[in-house]
């Protein structure tokens, strides 16, 4: 203010000066005077203006503080921006996630039984506690015709990893939508579903088993959405396949297809639904991965061929009058079945024997997750998994026993989740999860119990159904 | 045989109704108040779908596959804004494929920029609740606010469907005579209210407080969103015993037990108000909507 107030008094010195040159003494005086007079009327009115200014920050400070409601002038139209995304700046966002993890058997060595291990981040973790994915997403559209998204995970191992980045258009017309880039796969009904909005604390085991986590490939989606009022949804996919249980191969062209369609609608105001089926189709070359011989000796072995993929999901959500603040209902399950035919090849670091195998096999799990009151949920999840029996032709011509494959012994995968968790607001979910777990390939069971948090800053994220 | 053509025709008559009505401006409104507000601008020429009722938390609505197709077929959508909806319309409108609801787009219509907010947050911080930056978008219950909108949305519907914009304008003046007459009639029943002090459950009922000048002397909650804890309530019991408010305000879709509670404990009367249009028997359209919450306030004033 001292500053401001001598350069008004500078810029009426400098006004008043040029007229001034060769003037008597007495007007110098006078105008001294003059300038003295405006000085002092400019020191009142500046002193005035702050302490209004005061007088109104603290006004606004006690509105702020008791939440009272001020009295504005009656409603007007005051037009102002309809985007609240502050001045094309992306929507940011940031997920904070950790837990601990009691297991009662060594987490080091959880394998799927029966089934080729996928190299994805599957099990119950590591013991104790540990921090999770930490979650960065960026959103925003890019110009009328195209949207773009950012997420990428900082793993507690110091890493960055590209969740998903990709872009998504606006503006196709009959109800198309194109996206481009790495995502999610839109097959069944969880695999697009970030890791912050999953009831439990893991993936049901067929994804974990099937896909190894969740399935992304760097690639194209289109989706076409019907004009009826039954939620009608057709989707296609291609990609370079990098992914379990594809494999990238040195090919131009698509390497990785999948076809979805979900259906769904409301049944009254109280209960909605959705299901769908999906197919993906795809070839893996080498796709090597770590097994034990029967002496225990650590091995490589690996597949080439075509391995195809049938999944149907359904959910159902139920709240008395829709009003899911309440009370809602959620049970959800899904079923896949994959077919993979083509050669395995043992120890290929060795002996490198090769030759035909075929394998069916098939999982499925149910879940229900019930809101009984504001901000509490309970959950129930059962696995199963069925190995079936992998054709070996290396083990059937004689030249193995089927002892050389213990990871792919038929068995019967299984497991029990009882979740509860507390919701305080939109923004924090804090959850406690046990596991009977009946998966490992050691064929003990595993007794996991974990604690989890999730913390969600920024931008008001809103989920998919 | 006869009956047989008889109801051949009939169905194809029916057929024929089916693109005249296809024809009309389908209208995507998220809340029942703007479907039924839609309705009264634009009669027989919109096709309106309601995406909540009254009994939901419109703040807390999944993005249900019914709602998506809904929003593809859409012309336009009417949503408060304010961030109301944040949690879902994003979604339907991301998922819908149609380009005419785009935010920005003359298909997509917000409530919130047309109107004065209250509570505008000075300090934007979510320890302090789920507040929303542009203020609270529970405009609603102030009916001034509606014939704001009203105007608004007139001109929105004859700038999407040019060639009933006469039905439009003619229609929106109708109801803007009889909606201020109404406004009069409402603020002059209401009188007896001025000055009446009450509880209120959520920060939702603050514009017809403001708007019927009723004096709020606490919320139920806490804290926007937040729900009270029993420390919380006791803490009102002890503030409010002395002074108790004549009205405790609740809404169709709340949970009443926490205003039930504190009413046994303080001796004021709950009054379970529609909130939107169809939060009650009486509340079929905006008129009724209007004179059975001053009625309701009315009757346990008595």
């Amino acid at each position: 203010m001292t500053s401001s107030k001598l350069v008004t008094a500078l810029m009426a010195l400098g006004c008043t000066m040029v007229p001034a040159i060769g003037q008597t003494a007495d007007d110098i005086a006078s105008l001294r005077q003059e300038l003295q007079a405006l000085k002092n009327d400019y020191a009142t009115k500046v002193g005035a203006l702050e302490a209004r200014i005061q007088q109104l920050e603290t006004t606004a400070a006690a509105a702020a503080v008791t939440q009272e409601i001020p009295q504005p002038p009656p409603p007007a139209p005051t037009p102002r921006s309809a985007s609240s995304a502050s001045a094309f700046n992306p929507s940011i966002s940031a997920i904070l996630a950790g837990g601990y993890v009691n297991t009662s058997r060594d987490p080091g060595n959880w394998a799927i039984g029966g089934f080729i291990p996928s190299g994805g981040e599957v099990g119950p973790g590591e013991r104790s506690f540990s921090l999770g994915e930490s979650e960065l997403a960026l959103s925003a559209n890019v110009d009328p015709y195209f949207s773009a998204t950012l997420i990428a995970a900082l793993s507690a191992e110091d890493e960055i990893g590209i969740e998903e980045a990709f872009f998504r258009t606006l503006a196709l017309p009959r109800g198309f939508t194109a996206k481009g880039g790495r995502f999610f796969s839109g097959l069944g009904y969880l695999n697009e579903v970030h890791a912050h909005a999953w009831d439990f604390t893991d993936q049901p085991l067929i994804y974990q088993a099937f896909f190894g986590g969740q399935f992304k490939q760097d690639g194209l989606q289109v989706k076409w959405l019907a004009p009826t009022d039954l939620f009608i949804e057709l989707g296609a996919e291609a990609g370079n396949g990098d992914a379990f249980p594809a494999t990238r191969r040195n090919r131009n062209g698509l390497n990785s297809t999948t076809l979805f369609a979900h259906v769904g609608g409301d049944i009254g105001y109280s209960t909605s639904w959705r299901a769908g089926a999906s197919w993906i189709d795809q070839r893996a070359e080498d796709r090597s991965f770590e097994t034990e011989d029967e002496l225990g000796q650590p091995v490589i072995d690996a597949f080439t061929g075509k391995s195809q993929t049938w999944a149907v999901d359904a959910v159902l959500k139920w709240a008395p009058n829709g009003n899911s603040a309440r009370r809602q209902l959620k049970i959800q399950g899904e079923y896949m079945y994959r077919r993979e035919d083509g050669q395995l090849a043992y120890d290929t670091a060795g002996l490198g024997l090769s030759d035909a195998y075929r394998s069916r096999q098939s999982g499925w799990y149910l879940q229900g997750v019930y809101q009984f009151m504001p901000r509490w949920r309970v959950g129930l999840r059962y696995d199963a998994l069925d190995s079936g029996t992998s054709k070996i032709a290396l083990v059937t011509a004689g030249l193995l026993s089927s002892d050389a494959f213990p990871a792919l012994r038929s068995v019967d995968p299984e497991r029990v989740s009882l979740m509860l968790d507390w919701n305080p607001s939109e923004f924090t979910r804090l959850r406690a999860q046990y596991d009977w777990d009946d998966a490992r390939a050691d064929g003990t069971r595993d007794r996991v119990f974990r604690l989890q948090y999730l913390y969600g800053i920024g931008a008001h994220g809103a989920h998919k159904y | 045989m006869i009956r047989f053509i008889r109801s051949i025709l009939v169905l194809l008559l029916c057929a024929a109704a089916i693109p005249a009505n296809a024809a009309a401006l389908k209208v995507l409104a998220t809340t029942a108040d703007w479907g039924a507000l839609v309705k009264e601008l634009g009669g027989d020429r919109v096709n309106v779908y309601t995406a909540t009722s009254a009994l939901q938390d419109v703040h807390r609505v999944d993005a249900k596959p019914s709602l998506v197709a809904r929003a593809r077929s859409a012309d336009l959508v009417v949503a408060t804004g304010a961030e109301l909806e944040i949690g879902w319309l994003p979604v339907l409108i991301q998922e819908s494929g149609n380009s005419r609801i785009q935010p920005g787009s003359p298909g997509y219509f917000e409530v919130a920029p047309q109107l004065h907010l209250l509570e505008v947050p000075s300090k934007l911080d979510r320890s302090l609740g789920d507040i929303h930056p542009q203020g609270n978008p529970h405009v609603q219950l102030d009916a001034r606010n509606i014939a704001v909108v009203a105007k608004a949305l007139t001109q929105r519907l004859a700038a999407l469907d040019p060639s009933g914009a006469q039905v439009y304008t003619q229609r929106g003046q109708d109801f803007d005579t009889r909606w201020q007459a109404a406004i009069q009639r409402w603020e002059a029943k209401a009188a007896p209210l001025k000055g009446v002090q009450v509880v209120i459950m959520h920060r939702d009922q603050v514009y017809l407080c403001h708007w019927l000048g009723l004096q709020e002397l606490a919320a139920i909650e806490p804290k926007p969103g937040v729900p009270p804890t029993a420390a919380y309530l006791a803490q009102l019991v002890n503030k409010l015993s002395a002074n108790p408010p004549r009205i405790i305000m609740a809404n169709a879709y709340n949970d009443p037990k926490a205003a039930k509670w504190l009413g046994e404990r303080i001796h004021a009367p709950v009054v379970i108000l529609p909130f939107s249009v169809g939060g009650s028997a009486e509340a079929k359209d905006l008129f009724g909507l209007f004179d059975d919450t001053i009625n309701k306030l009315l009757a346990v004033l008595k």
